[in-house]
């Protein structure tokens, strides 16, 4: 196992490229989900869509969740608190810029890296 | 609190979100990404879709419904912020609210959202509306200087510069108009005094 990576942002489209651009540096070793866009579908986040998301890779050694704007981190948080409490703590959002984020994230993760080092790498990029 | 009053409240606050969904986005147009009316409309058409089932719930019981729909369906900033006052006064307000526990309750809630959105009043958010309007109900005023203090502060927004939310990235441009979430959160308290004030006139 290895920690999974989820990407959300307010666009599906690049929510969808940024985990494509992770994936290339990764492959299949690293469990990657992304979400974009509102309820309705415009640019948004959608709070159960980013509990699907995790939900759909979670792993026991931890998820990492990258964002790109206020509103996708606020609704993020809300969705972390949705999940099952034994889970809840291995879900860390990453404050970092989503797409160099996410390939940073899933690159460290495919190394077997923990969770705080597998965020720790995603924030510490731009040094 | 009878449950022809808490369905006066979704209504009445459903309603002003609606009429106004088209000022909130002019405002956002200026400076944010243009979406806080339809947002905030999307989540509270959902809101009233769940009346008259929504009024028969005890009123805590009513608010975690509408918060919990408002973080689900609005889907920006402002789900989870309005999201956060309606389920922090959920936690907080007995079925039957006493002054005392409403200005209780919404001291708390004021402050769950400025935790949440990790901002402080002065920043050209809600909170400009919120925390001013929360003074006025500790120093027991009445509905109507609710209202007025609501709209003022909604006002007093408007030279203020953005440094929270998506206004922020205007910087100086920021400046000279006012908040959408202000606004809308002036609006929705004075929907909810007119209808609790209907309320006292049915007795």
């Amino acid at each position: 196992m290895s920690v999974s990576v989820v990407v959300v942002s307010h666009s599906p489209k690049v929510a969808e490229g940024a985990a494509d651009m992770a994936r290339q540096m990764v492959g299949e070793g690293v469990k990657l989900a992304w979400t974009g866009g509102d309820p309705d579908g415009g640019l948004g986040t959608d709070v159960a869509a980013i509990v699907a998301a995790i939900e759909s890779v979670w792993s026991p050694d931890g998820v990492a969740v990258l964002v790109d704007l206020g509103g996708a981190e606020t609704n993020a948080e809300m969705a972390i608190e949705q999940i099952d409490e034994h889970k809840r703590d291995l879900v860390v959002i990453c404050n970092a810029p989503i797409v160099e984020g996410a390939v940073i994230a899933a690159t460290e993760a495919s190394g077997g890296s923990s969770l705080a080092a597998v965020r720790d790498a995603a924030e510490d990029f731009y040094g | 609190m009878d449950q022809q009053t808490r369905e006066h409240l979704v209504r009445g606050v459903s309603a002003v979100v609606s009429d106004h969904a088209e000022e909130l986005t002019a405002l956002d147009r200026a400076i944010g990404d243009g979406d806080h009316g339809i947002n905030l409309k999307r989540g509270f058409d959902a809101v009233a879709a769940e009346l008259p089932a929504l009024a028969a719930k005890p009123l805590p019981e009513m608010l975690k419904t509408i918060g919990t729909t408002l973080v689900m369906k609005v889907g920006g900033a402002s789900g989870p912020l309005f999201g956060t006052f309606f389920l922090e006064l959920a936690k907080n307000l007995p079925p039957e609210p006493d002054r005392a526990a409403l200005v209780q309750a919404t001291a708390k809630a004021a402050a769950a959202v400025k935790a949440r959105g990790r901002s402080e009043p002065g920043q050209k958010t809600l909170l400009d509306v919120l925390f001013p309007v929360q003074a006025v109900l500790e120093a027991g005023g009445s509905g109507d200087a609710v209202k007025a203090e609501a709209a003022a502060a909604a006002e007093r927004t408007v030279p203020l510069l953005a440094t929270r939310g998506r206004a922020s990235f205007l910087g100086e441009r920021s400046v000279g108009h006012m908040d959408p979430g202000a606004r809308s959160s002036s609006l929705i308290i004075a929907a909810v005094v007119d209808a609790l004030a209907a309320q006292e006139t049915r007795r």
